[in-house]
């Protein structure tokens, strides 16, 4: 299962070291991370898909994050109500022929065209990881050339009520 | 106009020093009494502010005997040991001391120097990533990059040390940040929001152990380190006779509870009594205090504690259900969850049913071992010593089948008795660990117990017990192999003895008086006694020789993947 935990840690050299060497010391598998400043100076949030089933692993993981001294907070929003978003680029492979059919395609997934060329042009697209995955799927045929992702960052929603909101139609 | 510049100048002249200076202002703001270390290029400003600086200095003749000495020196002491080594092979000769340091949890603060700071990252000579090296093997560590940061970085070193579960901290010292100048104040207040160790448990969780305990009818103890790190013996004792409940000791455990204590079972684990083992297998209550349920300890997770609520008290929120599920988790400082479960004074459990069957396991299943007349078996050997010592010496050793030996037959009265590498099994620490000992309690008898192994591993600190004539009895359990790896070989391996088997070791008696050290041997129980009656009486250093039974193995014993109740060996 999929599990998404946030953390807020010092902006200190070496922070991202020292949690994926902990992640790595433990074999946990990391999916995703992402990291960013916040609002508040010289603290910076993570962001991290990790892949467990076990309950009791699950639980290590929070638990020897907050060991590390420069981690300040962790939070396993998994079971949260939550807001998560990636952002991919995907270049795909264009004729004028098919060109019409991507713009149209895109739309309903409130994705843009950010460059275009001769033979590509590179959707910008943003929303949770499935939504990504989707609209991977339906550009295949059409011959992928790269895709970069960010991977996912989260937090949990201004309200706690909707706690299945995060099981809602991924298109919103 | 003048005098208020003079006067200014003063007090600057008073706040502002280099970084070595910042160093050692800062040892004596925290009150070291020693410190251990090896010098280098990256770390020539510090030891030339050491020169006169009436610090005291041990130089050890290897770094992994300076980081295992302070070990010694941390475990004894209770205050945290110091340890200073220069950049590159400096650096990782104590990366073993470190990840020793870690996995038992013993306070130590320790300097690296680093190359200075504008060719770090450009494979410098004796450069090498300390800070990347020794992350996954300190609680924490820090590089200095700005000299104004140095005094704040030491104080919070020694803090995180010291306080929650104790750890190794390292600040590694680029070398320009020596000699760099700024302002020492020493008096700033800590400010770590990513660091705030639970002390006092929750009130609730105590409620439910000591009402669990009165249910119980089966229940026992199992007294991990945690108890000594506290200082919680006092208590643990109290508690144990309030609630009449048996009590197991971990090999790191050892002293915590007095072994000669009714309610004292012994040690648990691969090595452990019968008794031990039985009662954590039977009990329908198991009580973990400061234990991490390392797997020496638990064998098969799947037949460890079947029957038993467990309830684990633990200041590491993440060892509590990281090994087994755990009823009943009361995060906090032992002594302090011991304190209340005393104040409770809950209703007892109704062990007397109980306690008889311990009894009588422990009458019918003793530790045991074959006397052959004539020779001298190494659990007589420890037995004499303990005799020798009325059990009340620091005892410090190496790992294999010795280190068994002592925690088997050696009976620790006391706590802060027992020194040993428990978490890793290093080799090599039992020695220098001696150094550290003696220094921490320079009354106290210290027997340095060792294999002929591992005692070649870090022989060359000899040089140091000599040249500070600390009056360590050095005992060898000679038996010509790596006897534990011998052992294994014996029992799972077919006696296919690959490389554990060494007739030549040196003469270990003229090696001793190479050093300045007397030297003495034994080859049988008669000849033992003397030596040891001889070492003994002797205020000096003193190598003992003791060639025992080379092909004595440990029991009794559970193999890996069994549970504690399939020990084997347990009868002659
Ligand atoms: C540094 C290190 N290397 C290897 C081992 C593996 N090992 C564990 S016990 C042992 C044998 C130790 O032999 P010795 O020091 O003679 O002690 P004995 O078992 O004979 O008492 C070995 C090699 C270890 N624990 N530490």
């Amino acid at each position: 299962m999929k599990r998404i935990i946030t953390m807020t840690v010092n902006n200190r050299p070496g922070v991202l070291n020292r949690i994926t060497g902990l992640f790595t010391k433990r074999h946990y598998n990391i999916e995703s991370i992402t990291v960013g400043h916040t609002e508040m100076e010289g603290i910076s949030r993570m962001t991290f898909v990790v892949n467990v089933d076990d309950e009791r692993i699950a639980e290590q993981i929070t638990k020897q994050l907050n060991k590390q001294i420069d981690v300040l907070k962790v939070v396993d929003i998994t079971d949260q109500a939550i807001i998560a978003r990636e952002l991919a680029l995907i270049k795909v492979a264009v004729t004028s022929a098919t060109r019409g059919e991507i713009y149209t395609l895109i739309e309903p997934f409130r994705a843009s065209i950010v460059d275009v060329s001769r033979e590509s042009v590179v959707v910008q697209v943003t929303g949770e990881s499935e939504k990504i995955e989707a609209l991977i799927d339906l550009l295949k045929p059409y011959g992928i050339k790269e895709v970069a992702r960010t991977g996912t960052t989260a937090f949990p929603r201004g309200s706690q009520r909707a706690a299945s909101s995060n099981k809602l139609p991924f298109i919103i | 106009m003048a005098a208020n510049m003079k006067l200014e100048e003063k007090v600057t002249q008073k706040t502002t020093m280099s970084g070595a200076d910042m160093l050692i202002e800062a040892l004596k703001a925290e009150k070291v009494e020693v410190i251990f270390g090896y010098p280098g290029g990256a770390v020539l400003p510090i030891y030339d502010k050491l020169y006169n600086s009436g610090v005291f200095h041990v130089l050890t003749r290897h770094e992994q005997g300076a980081i295992h000495a302070a070990e010694g020196y941390a475990r004894i002491s209770g205050k945290p040991g110091v340890v200073i080594a220069t950049s590159g092979p400096g650096a990782t000769n104590i990366v073993t001391g470190l990840t020793d340091a870690m996995i038992d949890s013993i306070p130590l603060v320790v300097f690296t120097g680093q190359v200075a700071s504008n060719v770090i990252g450009s494979d410098a000579f004796q450069e090498a990533d300390v800070v990347g090296i020794t992350m996954p093997i300190t609680k924490h560590n820090y590089q200095v990059r700005d000299i104004h940061e140095l005094p704040k970085i030491i104080k919070e070193a020694f803090h995180i040390a010291t306080t929650g579960r104790p750890g190794p901290v390292l600040i590694d010292i680029p070398k320009d940040m020596s000699v760099l100048e700024a302002e020492f104040d020493y008096d700033q207040e800590i400010k770590l929001p990513g660091y705030q160790p639970t002390m006092k448990p929750n009130h609730l969780q105590i409620r439910k152990l000591v009402e669990a305990v009165s249910q119980a009818k089966k229940p026992v103890i199992l007294a991990g380190a945690g108890v000594l790190h506290a200082n919680a013996s006092e208590e643990l004792r109290t508690y144990a006779e309030q609630q009449n409940i048996p009590v197991v000791h971990t090999l790191l455990g050892l002293g915590g509870f007095p072994a000669d204590h009714p309610l004292f079972l012994g040690m648990a684990g691969m090595h452990g009594t019968y008794t031990a083992n039985m009662a954590l297998y039977e009990c329908d209550l198991l009580i973990n205090i400061g234990a991490r349920f390392d797997d020496r300890v638990t064998g098969n997770l799947k037949y460890f504690a079947p029957k038993a609520t467990v309830a684990h008290i633990d200041i590491d929120p993440a060892e509590i259900g990281k090994n087994v599920p755990t009823k009943i988790p009361v995060v906090g400082d032992a002594k302090e969850a011991l304190k209340q479960l005393i104040h409770q004074n809950g209703k007892p459990a109704d062990t007397k049913a109980w306690l008889e069957q311990l009894n009588n396991w422990k009458k019918e299943y003793p530790l045991m071992y074959k006397q052959e007349p004539g020779t001298l078996k190494p659990q007589r050997l420890i037995e004499m010593i303990y005799e020798y010592t009325n059990g009340e010496a620091i005892v410090t050793t190496d790992v294999g089948q010795h280190q068994m030996w002592v925690a088997q037959y050696y009976k620790f009265k006391y706590p802060h008795r027992w020194v040993t590498s428990g978490g890793l099994g290093t080799m090599g620490f039992g020695l220098p660990a001696a150094i550290g000992a003696q220094l921490a309690d320079p009354k106290a008898t210290v027997v340095s117990i060792v294999g002929d192994g591992g005692f070649q591993m870090t022989l060359q600190e000899l040089s140091v017990i000599q040249e500070l004539n600390l009056p360590i009895k050095i005992v060898i359990v000679n038996n010509q192999s790596l006897g534990m790896v011998r052992q294994w070989q014996e029992i799972f391996y077919e006696k296919r003895y690959s490389h554990s088997l060494i007739p030549n070791q040196p003469d270990f008696v003229r090696l001793a008086e190479a050093y300045g050290i007397k030297g003495l041997r034994a080859t049988n129980e008669e000849e033992a006694d003397r030596v040891l009656k001889e070492a003994f009486a002797l205020n000096a250093p003193v190598l003992l020789d003791f060639h025992v039974t080379p092909d004595e193995n440990v029991y009794p014993m559970v193999a890996p993947g069994k549970g504690l109740h399939e020990m084997v060996g347990v009868k002659l």
